[in-house]
């Protein structure tokens, strides 16, 4: 029975992983229909900026939460300045032009901390699940998660910054007419994205050991993740998360963790076979 | 102070002199052209732990040889290349290293993917070739010398320990290449010797980073004890996510690779404390040779925390040559092969190294250890204990031709 909880508790962190490494990118994808191929760079830039900060001795938790995202949503308004907004519309030059600044993030990364593996030590401890011991910190990635996703829902669903939003991803030319800036919505939404995947690398920090290449690690899920997931930012990466994670984690359990990460990427080939649009784009029509 | 020209030219006439006069070798180098040291090293990425201390110490023995006055009068000049932690640049860098720079011996080689990929290329060249790293043992190869541990060495004694310590269960982990898989069959030949079982063995490839569902699964087998065979920065997350869930105060962990990459650095105390190893080394060695070996360090590098054991292996086997080539007092390899195989041995700061001549392996003085406040502190030593798992298989007196690497059967 105990076990049953452990093997529910690794499904549900699992889930939180796949969520939070890829609402930046999903806000990014499905609001902006800009692929950002730099996405695990952010991520990876927001692990870093936690380390850095617990060595030069801030709060931990004020470093994750607070200063990754910062730092990392500056990068991204920096990119949008720069890079992304010649690009709108163009798809296949976003990709390439955020491909090349993936390979750039990684190099300048490499520069400053050089190409060793970094970490900090989890700053909650174990706890017990009948004669099981759990990470406790796994704990807190769920409900950072939990509030990441439930804040997410509440800006788009009910401010007007996140109506105007919505409005400029289906309509730039009626929100144009009615007086905002599209170009601008879409500047604050990339950098919104950027900020999240600061967040999750920040956050996640903790549980590995991080090198400037690990972007890759997390991009791969991340993207899977948003594609099968469909156009819907919030419905689409949460509904394609608890599937991709659970049968991982299953697959994981019942025989081994290379097996449960085989078993993801297969499912997620057979889905999106038989849903090109994405989960979302099946059952919910196209709705945001 | 204006700069003149004047005054400009008189002083870098000064600073011209000053650097001929120091520039002028302390011994001339007269008996030939360099002789060329090659080395192959992950001087970066994933397993750049390992790889930059070895790098280091490679500069640190030709540096000292040469302040000695070189080798056979001449000097040695060391060819160093990175190869990034990707196996496609070994066999780039060996096919360099043999047919254009023609180096004289190289040191080289971390995992035993790496060494498998460039062995062959050195025999084919007639280039000899020292291995300095703990690995899985059974290479049988007369142009090729291990200086490293083998599981005879190194495994047993964990095994043998950690079995009257905690148990007869075990539960394996590994990382996923030859090294990983031939160490768990090690593992489990000498658990089972002693009348244990290895309750289920799992494997990992080195980018695996999320050990979630496995420590899970450890406790659901309950076993005694836990012993791994991990390797590189992304499975280090191992011990942080196992010392994360508490799980370090219940099952202890003994390790076969822990320590080497430092791991005991990266790793706070109340992580680290309390696993068991065994080894070649520990800076905590009290003896005069390890003393002065750190000294030479820190003179020269600054803070010697990063020395692992396969960087003073690295170093040792480089004075396990250069003491052949004295010997022999000359660079061909057949008179070469005739010194290491008449048990040539030197005074390295893990104790004293003397290749074995059957297998061209060595006898090494082997250290159990325990993690204690980020140093290995030393419970029992060994003195010269024999490659005697690879004795099992390989004379190379008997038949100078082979060119394999045995696997233990089971």
């Amino acid at each position: 029975m105990d076990y049953a909880e452990v093997i529910g508790l690794e499904i549900l962190y699992m889930i939180a992983f796949l969520v939070l490494t890829s609402a930046g990118l999903a806000i990014v994808f499905g609001m902006m229909r800009v692929i950002n191929l730099a996405h695990g760079e952010f991520v990876m830039l927001g692990g870093y900026t936690t380390i850095a900060c617990d060595k030069a001795g801030i709060n931990i938790y004020f470093a994750m939460l607070v200063v990754s995202p910062l730092v990392v949503g500056m990068v991204g308004l920096v990119v949008e300045r720069t890079i992304i907004r010649f690009l709108y519309g163009r798809m296949i030059d976003t990709m390439l032009a955020t491909w090349g600044l993936s390979l750039l993030l990684i190099g300048v990364v490499t520069l400053i901390f050089g190409n060793t593996a970094v970490s900090v030590p989890a700053p909650i401890s174990g706890y017990q699940v009948g004669e099981f011991q759990m990470g406790g910190y796994n704990l807190f990635i769920i409900l950072v998660t939990a509030a990441m996703g439930i804040g997410m829902w509440g800006v788009l669903r009910f401010t007007r910054a996140g109506l105007i939003a919505r409005g400029a991803m289906q309509g730039p030319d009626v929100v144009s007419a009615l007086g905002y800036n599209p170009r601008q919505v879409y500047m604050i939404t990339f950098t919104a994205g950027a900020a999240l995947s600061g967040l999750a690398g920040g956050v996640l920090a903790p549980l590995t050991g991080l090198l400037p290449s690990s972007g890759g690690a997390y991009i791969a899920k991340a993207f899977i993740t948003v594609i099968t997931g469909g156009a819907a930012v919030i419905s689409g990466t949460l509904s394609s998360g608890i599937i991709f994670g659970t049968i991982n984690q299953i697959v994981s359990f019942a025989i081994h963790p290379v097996l449960g990460e085989i078993a993801m990427l297969v499912l997620a080939i057979i889905l999106l076979r038989l849903m090109p649009k994405g989960i979302t784009g099946r059952f919910f029509g196209d709705r945001t | 102070m204006a700069i003149t020209r004047r005054r400009f030219l008189k002083a870098a006439g000064i600073a011209a002199g000053a650097a001929a006069v120091a520039g002028t070798p302390r011994r001339a180098f007269t008996a030939g052209p360099d002789i060329k040291l090659g080395s192959l090293l992950d001087n970066s990425g994933n397993l750049d732990a390992y790889g930059k201390p070895m790098v280091m110490a490679t500069q640190l023995a030709v540096e000292e040889i040469n302040a000695a006055g070189g080798l056979l009068g001449r000097k040695i000049k060391l060819i160093q290349y990175d190869t990034q932690s990707e196996i496609a640049l070994y066999t780039k860098f060996a096919q360099q290293l043999a047919r254009e720079d023609k180096v004289d011996v190289v040191h080289g080689g971390i995992t035993s993917a790496s060494r498998e990929a460039i062995r062959q290329t050195f025999r084919r060249s007639n280039t000899l070739y020292f291995y300095n790293v703990l690995y899985e043992g059974g290479v049988c190869d007369r142009n090729t010398v291990v200086t490293g541990t083998t599981p005879a060495q190194a495994v047993e004694p964990i095994v043998e320990r950690a079995m009257k310590q905690w148990g007869n269960k075990v539960y394996t982990l590994a990382a996923d290449y030859n090294y990983g898989q031939i160490t768990a069959k090690w593992i489990e030949h000498y658990v089972t010797q002693r009348k244990g079982t290895v309750l289920k063995t799992d494997f990992f490839p080195l980018d695996v980073a999320d050990f979630g569902s496995t420590i899970a699964k450890i406790q659901q087998e309950k076993p005694n004890w836990v012993v791994s065979a991990l390797v590189g920065g992304a499975h280090m997350s191992f011990y942080r996510q196992w010392a994360a869930s508490g799980m370090n105060k219940k099952i202890p962990l003994g390790s076969t690779t822990f320590g080497v990459g430092n791991e005991h650095l990266a790793l706070s105390p109340a992580e680290g404390d309390g696993i068991l190893i065994a080894g070649n080394y520990s800076q905590e060695s009290p003896s005069a040779a390890n003393k002065e070996f750190l000294a030479k360090w820190t003179k020269k590098f600054g803070d010697p925390k990063i020395v692992h054991e396969i960087a003073v292996s690295q170093y040792q086997g480089i004075m396990l040559w250069a003491e052949c080539v004295r010997k022999a007092g000359t660079l061909d390899r057949q008179a070469l092969l005739k010194t290491i195989e008449s048990e040539p041995s030197i005074m390295g700061p893990a104790g004293t190294v003397a290749i074995e001549p059957k297998t061209h392996h060595t006898y090494l003085d082997i250290h159990v250890m325990e993690v204690k406040g980020q140093k290995l502190t030393i419970l029992e030593t060994v003195k010269r204990r024999a490659p005697s798992d690879t004795l099992q298989y390989c004379d190379l007196q008997k038949n100078p031709d082979e060119n394999k690497q045995y696997e233990v059967k089971i």
